[in-house]
Order: structure tokens, then C-alpha cells, then sequence
């Protein structure tokens, strides 16, 4: 029972987070421009929508710079939340404080300085600027997500693992890791959805021939944002969704496989080891 | 790091490395404002690739080209911010023996304020800046600002979130000009958009062609461009110009200094210029072209229709927005007050 | 771990892309152009202190707050219960928040005005199930439910990542020991999530104190927020010098609050994580 309610509370903040998309996705069948009229159902969007090359590009480029950015400012994020965490004193909230600036900045001027600044060592505006700025404003999102993790470590987890006979290497791959992975995994994926939605910064920091789709979507709302893009987001939405259902068909399979195999362990985390996380484990160090 | 800025560097090279033989011409737009298919023939008839980037505002653009990080060689700026790029020295001339299209243009559209001798610009699109209603909210005459501060329409009226436009409205209801530098003139204005403010519904952008379109308010404070796409998606709405007097705008063509293909940009703009081609942008954007022989073909109740085409008689009081230097400072410490009020 | 050099590759990046740009910010703050140079000035902070102003940066602040709050309400209970054993796929349940935000922001935000206009559908559902009408768009609730919307995955998420491993060890010894389910949350989980729960905070209320495009569409433009301000300083005005002023002063008020709640914070821990 009061797993069924559980259960309903979160429906219903999903409803509460899909409900604009199901405006939207509507939006994208109907035979007329405006979101203001129902002009009857249609599926010329889709048609038109991969016949313009300047929506496919932005396309492209959404992409390639949400992954990119976001793995880049990943790695970095996580490095320097490890060196955040092991730093104490007025150097740790120094580097805090550099850390939420990125954060507590107006996007407007974030966009503005940065573009100054490569234009003042004159890197041209283009893909690679584009680059720098997202994972520049991406980074600060990694970091608050793993720290937590770090702080929530048993402290002793990493000598534990050293004195079980684990080299450094080990101890930090194989216990520290896994152990913050979630953290990670939040990390990357606000960095990303960072990425994908932000306008302001793209569009400064942008030169010539490289456009989002953010860009391409703003810069029509004075003629009405074109429910091509609807279109898209729809088919993007749509594909994300089947990505998550094959993903889960196959895990589920594989945990099958595993459970006829040696142990029954339930995995929570597909990332975490077992070994480590068994509760028994953490409470000797309690 | 020293890895990671060597892959971005090595990735921006193949990415940029595509072939660079041919001529290419980049152009600066705003979004969804030229049938797309258009740049395609271009591209076939002379040989030359079109790199083409939108905006969304003139000050983006503004703010973009003034960088000087990225070089376009045909901008479609409006008329104030000419007068703002010419004052900044930002605009290349254009030699119109080159442009022979610009005969089609028309004669009173030319040589407006902001380029007195068209030594700079040519213009792309036109229109007014007016009053859109509906007719099923509305049964008197609409041809007076004045219909903006009428409390009848309460939580009717959706203004523009434009400080030139909106303060606009308010020093024609006055009879000033909507230039003015006059700091008591613009403090009545003030006074004038306080009172309105209870009456306003909101202050919109550009969501609110659609909040007309589905019958969400009576007023609008509207340019006809976007008028004239309200009207084509819902009958019951329309258009008027008050008599008196309000805003002539234009988008223009221009060539911002620094331009890399000058030559491609005038053949560009020669070919904008074209009758036909003029014709399909002017169908496919629903704004007013410039371009005589373009509207002549144009179906005749878009021809006649005068919120779009305006009669000479419609156009008796109007003015063109210029830049306003310092004295923007003064319209957006009014502005700001407005909305804090 | 090598604990000294760990750093540098951040402090490289952060040095390039984030100081030497706000250095440039300082410096258009404290200086104003005309047409006879370049001068060094007070004026775009003085300029700031007026009152109508310091409303503007009052109002901006205490919708973020409202905002983070409610995010924090909603959000919380839905990390435990997405880290508890209610659903199997967490990870799906997890996507499953954040991929709305995938969608684009401005197609996002005009979907809130179809939902809650006057003819909009939630009204349109309302009088059909013969409730009364309501008229939120273009009010700070609006506005509000638009940064919610907006925020909410940057709260749940983090608070989620902490819960998720949470020892179980800890909590059922603390059942064991006789402590009630509430005792349990408000002695052993929460405190054991709080960093989770201070990244979110912090990624919640800083984005939402300069947001500008949701109280632009939902909002009505009626209500000049800081963000809206220091934008149109940037781009309608061209007066880069107050736009960088009252960003500057809004930035040390922010960091200053925070350190000052970090000092409590860091107390905070000592007593009750081990």
C-alpha cells in the first residue's frame, strides 16, 4: 500500500514534467503555424523538417557539442571535485567560491566576456569556442554532483582496500569509483542537458556556419518558432524513449543470466560492485 | 589537459578542413525570414556556397558583428540599428551599378532616414507598427491610440516588452515624436504607460501574435508583419494604423565592414531583388516586400490589403525609429520603472 | 593520490575561463566611456543602490528562494523514494526526469502558456470536471511554476545520487536501536544526505536568481527580475558598465550568504556525519 502511493506521488510529478510535452508533441501534427490555432492534423513537419539543412545542422552540431562537452567537462569536474575534497581550509572554499561563479553568473554575461576574450587572442568564433565555453559552464555542474558522493566516502574505504591487498591503482579504479559513480553519472547527464537547452552562451561564443538547435530555435520566434521543431523534439523524445526500453530489455536479460549463474545478488546500480558495497562490509568501519 | 586541448584543436581542424576551394559567402539573417530553397538556386547559378546563420535580435546581432570574431558578408539589420552601425562606421557602401534589381524597388521606400542616399542598404522587408484586434472583442472603430487606455479592455491589451515601441505608443498618443529626447516629454510618457499598466494583460514579445491568434486578448500593440500572419491563421482578428501617426519600419540589406566576398554580397542581394524572387521570400515570410514588380504579382487581396500595403494616406504621420545615443539610458530607466512599479 | 596535483587542470581552466572574464567584468564595472575616453568611476554601482533597483534584486531573490524551497519539498521526497525499493528500474526512473529537459526550453516554455491560459487546456479541463476557472499566467505564481519545472531535476538528482547508497546498515541499526521511522529520517538520513541536498540547493537558487526568458513568457514581462535587468543593460542599452555592476554586486551578496551558511554547514558535518 504504501508502496502504491509511493509509486503515485512520483506519477504524478512525472505528470507534472510531461505534460508540456505532450502539449508539444500535439503541436507538431497541427496543420497551421501557430500554437494558437488547430488548424487539423497533419504530418507535413516531418516531411519539411528533414528537408531543411539548416535544422539537420544544428542538429549535428547539438549534438556533437552536448556529448562532447559534457564527457570532456566530466573528467575535468571529477578530477577537480577529488582535489576540491582533499583540499581543506581557505584554498577549499576559495576554489568553491571560483567553483559557483560559473553557476551564480548571468548567462548573458558569461556569453559576453568569453567572446571578448577570444576575440581578444584571436581564436575565431566557430565550433572550438564553442566548445571551450560549454564545458567551461558545464564543469561547475559536475563538480557539485560528485562532491556530495566524495563526502558521503567512508574515508577508510580506500586504506581498507590497500591493506586487502589492492594496489593504489586498484584501490582507486575498482572501490573509489564505483562507489562514486553515481555522482558521475548525475554529473554527466545535467552537463548535458546544460548543454542541449542552453542559447544565450551558444550564441555569443559561435561563429559562422555553426548553429544549435537552440539558435535556430530562438532566432525564429519573431516570424513563430517553426513546429518543424516540434517535429524534431518529438522524433528525438520518441527515440530516447526506445533507446531506454532496448537498454532495459537487455540488462533484465543479462541479470537473468546472472542469477542462474553463481549468485543472486541484486545489482541496484548497474555500475556498482557488490564486493564493496555489501552493507556488512561498511558497518565494520562504523 | 595538454591531451584534451590537443584533441579539440585536432578535432576543430577536421571539422573545419572541409574543402575550402570554393568562393563562400556568409550571411547573417533572422530566423525563418527567407524561403531556404532560395539559397539553393543561388548556390547553383553562381557557383557560390551560402554559409547562412540567423539571429534572433538586432542587438544580438549587433553585439556579434561589433565582436569581430566572425566575419558575415550580408546582414539584414533594421533601420534604427543602421543609423547605429553608420554612427560606428560599421557598414561597407554598395555600389548599386552592380545591383541592377534595384530599379524594382520603390520609390518612397528609398532614401529614408537612415540612409538618406541609399549609399548603404537596400531595403528587404517593410511594414508599420499598429494595433491588432478582434473584431468579436472590439465593435468600435479602431483608428486611435487612444483604445490602448480605454479601461473598458481591462486585462485585454498585451503591449510590446520593447522599450521603443511600447514608450513609442505612448508619445504618439501625446502627438510627440517617437524620437524624442525631450526628458518632459517622456516623463508624460511615463506617467501615461503607468496608468495603462492595471489595463495591460501582459507585455509580450514574440508569443503574442499567437495569445491573439487564439483569442486570449482584444488589443495588441503588433508591427504589421507579424499582423499579417495573426490574420492569415485567425479571420476574426485585425489590423489598423492610427491616425495618429506611428512607426515605419525596414529590414534592410547591408555589407558590414570586414567582409571577406563583397562581390558575392552584391551579386546576393541583386538576386533578392529579382521580381520572382522577391515574390516567393514575400509569400513565404507573409511581410511586406519593397519590391514594386514583386507585389504586383503577389494575389491581388494581399496586394490590396491595405494593413499590410498601407495607402499613402495611412503612412501621412509616420517615422522612422533612429538611433537615440545616450538618451536610451532615459527610455530604459522609464521602462524599468513601468514594469517595477 | 597525488593531492597536489590533482587541482591544476581545473585551476588552469578556470584561470582561462572563468577569471581573466570576470576580470574584464570588474573593469567594465568600475569603468564608464564617452566619447573623451575611458574613465575609472563609481557611477554604475551608486547608479544601483537606488531603490528601484534594490526592489528588482529583492523580488529576484525571493523567487529563487520560494522556488528552491518548493523544489527542495517536492524534489526530496522523491529522491528517497526513487532510492527506496518502491520501483526496480531506477536508473530508467532516473532518465525518465531528466530527458523532458532534452526538449527544447523556448517550445517548453510555450507549452506552459497553451497549458495555463485563460482558454489554455488546464482551464479548458477544469470547467469541463466543473471546477472554477483559474487565471495563474502572468502572475509570480507562474512564474514560480515555471522555475520549478525548470529546476526540479537539478534538485532530485543530486539528492537521489547520495540516497541511492546510503549504508542500509546504518539505518536498520538505528531501527534496531528503537529509533521510529521519523527519528530514522530526521537523526540518520537526512543528515547523512546533506551534501546531496546543499548541491542541489545551489544548483537550483543560482540559475533561478538570473533566470530572464521564464519571467519574460510567463510572467508577463510585468515583473523586471534581475536577469531581465542586467540583459537589457547588456543588449537594448549598451551599457555594459551598470550591466557588469549589478551583476558584480549581486555575485558577492550570493557568495557572501553562502559563506556564511557553509560556516554552519561545515559544523553541521563535524557533529553528525561520523
Amino acid at each position: 500500500m504504501v508502496k502504491f502511493l509511493k509509486r503515485c506521488y512520483v506519477y504524478l510529478i512525472f505528470a507534472f514534467l510531461y505534460m508540456p510535452i505532450m502539449v508539444l508533441m500535439v503541436y507538431s501534427f497541427n496543420d497551421s503555424r501557430s500554437r494558437g490555432a488547430w488548424g487539423g492534423f497533419t504530418f507535413r513537419w516531418y516531411v519539411e523538417l528533414f528537408q531543411d539543412r539548416t535544422i539537420m545542422t544544428s542538429l549535428y552540431y547539438t549534438l556533437l557539442i552536448g556529448i562532447t562537452a559534457s564527457l570532456i567537462a566530466t573528467v575535468i569536474g571529477t578530477i577537480a571535485a577529488f582535489a576540491i575534497h582533499n583540499s581543506r581550509g581557505l584554498k577549499k572554499k576559495l576554489v568553491m567560491n571560483l567553483t559557483y561563479i560559473p553557476v551564480l553568473n548571468p548567462d548573458i554575461v558569461t556569453a559576453i566576456s568569453l567572446m571578448i576574450l577570444f576575440v581578444f587572442v584571436k581564436l575565431r568564433l566557430g565550433f572550438v569556442t564553442l566548445l571551450l565555453a560549454h564545458i567551461t559552464f558545464n564543469i561547475p555542474y559536475v563538480i557539485l554532483s560528485v562532491l556530495p558522493k566524495l563526502r558521503q566516502l567512508n574515508k577508510h574505504l580506500y586504506e581498507a582496500a590497500l591493506d586487502l591487498g589492492a594496489t593504489p591503482t586498484q584501490a582507486f579504479w575498482k572501490v573509489i569509483i564505483p562507489e562514486i559513480m553515481p555522482g558521475i553519472i548525475t554529473g554527466m547527464l545535467l552537463a548535458f542537458t546544460l548543454s542541449i537547452d542552453d542559447f544565450v552562451i551558444s550564441f555569443f561564443t559561435t561563429g559562422s556556419g555553426v548553429s544549435t538547435l537552440s539558435i535556430t530555435a530562438y532566432s525564429m520566434a519573431r516570424r513563430g518558432i517553426n513546429p518543424k521543431i516540434n517535429a524534431l523534439s518529438t522524433i528525438m523524445f520518441l527515440l530516447v524513449l526506445v533507446l531506454l526500453v532496448i537498454v532495459n530489455v537487455r540488462q533484465e536479460r543479462e541479470q537473468k543470466k546472472g542469477m542462474n549463474g553463481k549468485n543472486g545478488s541484486k545489482k541496484q546500480n548497474g555500475s556498482s560492485s557488490p564486493e564493496y558495497t555489501d552493507p556488512q562490509y561498511g558497518s565494520k568501519w562504523m | 589537459m595538454g591531451v584534451l586541448l590537443l584533441s579539440i584543436l585536432i578535432l576543430s581542424m577536421v571539422l573545419s578542413g572541409c574543402k575550402k576551394d570554393r568562393p563562400t559567402l556568409y550571411v547573417y539573417n533572422w530566423g525563418d525570414y527567407i524561403d531556404e530553397s532560395i539559397l539553393g538556386e543561388f548556390e547553383k547559378e553562381t557557383g557560390i556556397k551560402v554559409v547562412y546563420d540567423t539571429f534572433a535580435t538586432n542587438e544580438d546581432m549587433y553585439v556579434k558583428i561589433k565582436s569581430g570574431g566572425s566575419s558575415y558578408d550580408v546582414i539584414f539589420p533594421s533601420d534604427y540599428m543602421v543609423t547605429r552601425m553608420l554612427e560606428e562606421d560599421m557598414l561597407e557602401k554598395i555600389d548599386l551599378s552592380q545591383i541592377t534589381n534595384h530599379k524594382y524597388l520603390e520609390e518612397n521606400l528609398m532614401g529614408t532616414e537612415y540612409d538618406p542616399k541609399n549609399e548603404y542598404t537596400l531595403p528587404y522587408m517593410w511594414g508599420t507598427m499598429g494595433i491588432l484586434y478582434n473584431t468579436t472583442m472590439v465593435d468600435e472603430v479602431v483608428d486611435s491610440w487612444d483604445i490602448l487606455w480605454d479601461p473598458k479592455y481591462t486585462k485585454e491589451i498585451l503591449m510590446l516588452d520593447s522599450q521603443r515601441d511600447s514608450i513609442g505608443a505612448a508619445l504618439l498618443k501625446l502627438g510627440y515624436s517617437i524620437n524624442t529626447l525631450n526628458l518632459q516629454e517622456l516623463a508624460e510618457a511615463a506617467d501615461l504607460l503607468k496608468k495603462q499598466k492595471p489595463l495591460v494583460l501582459a507585455y509580450v514579445v514574440d508569443e503574442g501574435k499567437d495569445k491573439m491568434v487564439a483569442g486570449e486578448a482584444a488589443l495588441a500593440l503588433t508591427w504589421s508583419g507579424e499582423a499579417a500572419y495573426a490574420r492569415s491563421e485567425n479571420p476574426d482578428l485585425a489590423y489598423a494604423i492610427p491616425k495618429e501617426g506611428t512607426n515605419i519600419w525596414f529590414d534592410v540589406m547591408a555589407i558590414p565592414k570586414g567582409a571577406n566576398n563583397i562581390e558575392g554580397a552584391l551579386k546576393f542581394m541583386d538576386f533578392l531583388n529579382r521580381p520572382e524572387i522577391a515574390l516567393r521570400n514575400a509569400e513565404y515570410t507573409g511581410y511586406a516586400t519593397p519590391n514594386s514588380a514583386a507585389k504586383a504579382m503577389l494575389p491581388e487581396e494581399i496586394r490590396n490589403d491595405r494593413g499590410s500595403y498601407p495607402e499613402e494616406q495611412d503612412l501621412v504621420n509616420t517615422e522612422v525609429f533612429v538611433n537615440l545615443g545616450s538618451t536610451l539610458r532615459d527610455y530604459d530607466r522609464i521602462w524599468t520603472e513601468v514594469k517595477a512599479y | 593520490m597525488k593531492r597536489n596535483l590533482t587541482m591544476i587542470p581545473y585551476l588552469v581552466w578556470m584561470s582561462l575561463f572563468v577569471i581573466i572574464p570576470m576580470l574584464l567584468i570588474v573593469y567594465y564595472a568600475f569603468t564608464v566611456t564617452t566619447p573623451e575616453g575611458t574613465t575609472w568611476t563609481l557611477e554604475n554601482f551608486s547608479r544601483f543602490f537606488e531603490p528601484i533597483y534594490l526592489r528588482v534584486l529583492w523580488r529576484s531573490v525571493a523567487l529563487a528562494l520560494v522556488c528552491t524551497l518548493i523544489c527542495l519539498f517536492i524534489g526530496y521526497p522523491v529522491a528517497m523514494i526513487m532510492a527506496g525499493n518502491a520501483f526496480t528500474r531506477k536508473n530508467v526512473v532516473m532518465l525518465l526526469f531528466i530527458v523532458p529537459m532534452w526538449m527544447n526550453f523556448l517550445l517548453r516554455t510555450y507549452a506552459w502558456l497553451t497549458i495555463l491560459e485563460r482558454n489554455g487546456f488546464l482551464n479548458v479541463f477544469f470547467s469541463t470536471i466543473g471546477l472554477p476557472q483559474m487565471n495563474i499566467l502572468y502572475t509570480n505564481t507562474a512564474v514560480v511554476l515555471g522555475m520549478v519545472y525548470n529546476f526540479l531535476p537539478f534538485m532530485v538528482l543530486p539528492i537521489y545520487s547520495v540516497l541511492s547508497k546510503i549504508d542500509k546498515g546504518v539505518i536498520e541499526a538505528a531501527g534496531d536501536l528503537g529509533a521510529n521511522s521519523f527519528q530514522v529520517f530526521m537523526r540518520v538520513i537526512f543528515p547523512l544526505s546533506l551534501p546531496g541536498v546543499v548541491s542541489g540547493i545551489t544548483m537550483v537558487f543560482m540559475p533561478a536568481l538570473t533566470t530572464f526568458v521564464i519571467s519574460r513568457l510567463l510572467g508577463g514581462g510585468q515583473f523586471t527580475l534581475i536577469g531581465n535587468l542586467i540583459e537589457q543593460q547588456f543588449l537594448v542599452v549598451g551599457n555594459w558598465g551598470f550591466g557588469s555592476a549589478i551583476s558584480m554586486v549581486m555575485i558577492v551578496v550570493i557568495l557572501l550568504s553562502m559563506a556564511v551558511m557553509s560556516f554552519f554547514e561545515d559544523e553541521d558535518k563535524e557533529a553528525t556525519l561520523w
